[in-house]
């Protein structure tokens, strides 16, 4: 099962009868999600995005045309193990309350049949997967989560059983934004691994833009707007509504397709609190970037000094650095990361693996130079 | 006032009155338990018949008791089902009430993360909904049950087979023996509480989730403060 699967809409409608636009309707919908990317559906309150994501999995039936997950139609299949199939993450995640972490994270594994050590070994496996150590919180009841650490297991729980296709229905929308950032960046590096065939549902453009192999606009009614890829949609917006949509400050939001790992990372000069003073100094004065960066034995960074305090003999230590700069991580966008930077007094932002460790780092400059070719070819 | 050595020679009988007692009350809490939870779950989703099941069951609750007793003399004759036949129609209405809201005090994500996971309706039913309504299930046990073993008295007014504790209740009255009375209706009262406090036990023993929500609740409302 663990292959991903196309999912095709061709020419689908569902109508409600006797119910006003906007009512989640969707009007003649063709689509193709290629197996192993993330479509993002994205559009107005009622403009048929969830409507559209429950009639994969057979929530709502079509009014006409075919849903096809891979290469079968799913009008044919019995809903039960269509849906056993289809992970399912929605906003308000639906934990079951009267469960462990564990034990919802096992449900569809159970539903399925496999014996206890299996689901065990999975089960854990997933938790250490969306970050959530297994033996601390296995055993929990979902009230004693936080909000993010609910979605965390949610997504857990959608990936169980290893399906080819994964709904996600504004999985991000409940949390605080700090949240929402990470959790989005965790979804897209734990998706690197598996590519899965993702359709995720967002009212939020910078959202679709930033999650999306493909975003489909739909607008009031259910009406398709545009598919295509989050660069292409923002270079060229298909129409009015579509432009009106991604917003005036488009060109900005290119900026959000980019991430820091596309960069090259800088090097600049590193020192461990311990080292000696006068060679660091020396080191520093030959830089054209005149500031020292401290780091940990493990690579963390603990701050900088300015080149002029590094001292001319002794040993440096922890106390001599200011921490001020924003740490990037390699899925963090250029826009997120100029916005951080010019935000922050050093101009520099640490790039960091995900232990944390020093990488490099990334400053506005490289980031608008990394713009710059494309928005003088458009003019 | 009060007749000690009538009671101390009244002992062995007591205990046979309290034996039948809670039998009686034992017989209707339970089968008007499972009359209630099939038809609460059959009727859950189905507004009119489920307007039509809590219509019925309340009016049932308004015929005074004594009456219902009565009346049912003519048919089923003095028997058992005469006793029992009114304590299980009083049972439907908390039943049946508890039952239905503890169904709907399941959110609504939860019912549909549980169908998109692949539950067939029964396993839905069975694995979700019903545990979710636990709580509510329970507490309906539990007011059932104390309200039954209050009724059960009553049907002493059906003869001295009958009204377990209520036995001595009647007696008492018939001879203006206060003794008798209180020697009824104290113990009466005990075996109310005591199967309360059981069903208290029983109730956390099945939801261990509920002290984890409770904590959160608390954890919140200690942090809005």
């Amino acid at each position: 099962m663990s292959r991903a699967a196309r999912v095709v809409f061709e020419h689908v409608s569902k109508r409600y009868p006797g119910t006003a636009e906007g009512s989640g309707a969707v009007d003649d919908l063709s689509l193709e999600v290629p197996a192993g990317t993330t479509c993002v559906l994205v559009g107005p309150s009622g403009c048929g995005k969830t409507t559209t994501l429950k009639l994969v999995n057979r929530l709502i039936e079509p009014t006409s045309g075919r849903i096809l997950v891979g290469d079968r139609d799913v009008a044919g299949r019995d809903p039960i193990v269509l849906r056993r199939e289809i992970g399912y993450v929605i906003q308000q995640v639906g934990l079951f309350p009267h469960q462990t972490v564990g034990q919802n994270v096992e449900t569809v594994p159970r539903l399925l049949g496999w014996d206890s050590g299996r689901r065990r070994a999975r089960t854990d496996e997933l938790l250490e997967l969306v970050g959530l150590p297994a033996a601390r919180y296995r055993d929990r009841y979902p009230a004693a989560l936080s909000g993010g650490e609910r979605q965390r297991v949610g997504v857990a729980r959608a990936l169980a059983a290893d399906p080819p296709v994964l709904l996600m229905d504004e999985p991000f929308g409940a949390v605080d934004p700090l949240v929402r950032e990470r959790l989005q960046n965790e979804l897209l590096s734990i998706q690197e691994g598996l590519a899965k065939t993702i359709l995720f549902v967002t009212h939020d453009i910078d959202e679709a833009i930033k999650m999306g192999d493909r975003v489909a606009v739909l607008e009031g009614g259910g009406r398709l707007a545009q598919f295509g890829t989050p660069d292409e949609i923002l270079a060229n917006p298909a129409s009015d509504f579509v432009a009106r949509f991604v917003g005036a400050d488009r060109g900005l939001k290119r900026l959000a397709l980019a991430r820091v790992g596309d960069l090259q990372p800088a090097d600049v000069t590193i020192a461990h609190p311990g080292d000696s003073a006068a060679d660091a100094r020396a080191r520093v004065v030959a830089d054209p970037f005149p500031y020292l960066l401290l780091l940990y034995a493990d690579g963390q960074p603990i701050g900088w000094i300015g080149g002029k305090d590094v001292p001319g003999d002794g040993e440096l230590a922890e106390s001599m650095a200011v921490s001020a700069s924003p740490l990037l991580d390699r899925h963090t966008t250029l826009k997120d990361a100029l916005s951080m930077l010019l935000a922050s007094s050093v101009q520099a932002g640490i790039v960091v693996d995900r232990r944390g460790a020093y990488q490099g780092i990334v400053t506005a400059d490289m980031i608008t130079e990394r713009m710059r070719p494309a928005a003088e070819s458009r003019s | 006032m009060i007749d000690w050595p009538w009671m101390a020679d009244h002992l062995d009988e007591l205990a046979f009155r309290l034996v039948q007692h809670f039998f009686l009350a034992a017989i209707a809490v339970g089968v008007g338990f499972v009359i209630s939870l099939a038809a609460a779950t059959w009727v859950a989703r189905r507004r009119r018949l489920r307007g039509l099941l809590v219509g019925t069951s309340s009016v049932l609750y308004t015929i005074p008791s004594l009456a219902l007793f009565a009346a049912l003399v003519p048919v089923t004759g003095l028997s058992v089902l005469t006793a029992e036949i009114p304590l299980v129609l009083y049972t439907l209405l908390i039943f049946v009430r508890n039952f239905l809201a503890g169904l709907d005090s399941v959110a609504p994500e939860v019912l549909e993360a549980a169908d998109a996971m692949g539950y067939s309706p029964r396993g839905r039913l069975v694995r979700v909904e019903l545990p979710l309504a636990l709580p509510l299930i329970v507490g309906g046990l539990r007011l059932a049950s104390v309200s039954t073993i209050g009724l059960v008295t009553v049907s002493g007014i059906l003869g001295d087979r009958f009204g377990g504790l209520g036995f001595f209740i009647f007696e008492g009255y018939r001879r203006v023996f206060a003794t008798e009375i209180w020697f009824g209706g104290i113990p009466a009262i005990l075996l109310a509480v005591a199967v309360d406090l059981v069903l208290l036990r029983v109730q956390r023993r099945l939801t261990p989730w509920a002290a984890s929500e409770a904590v959160a609740t608390g954890r919140q409302a200690a942090g809005a403060s």
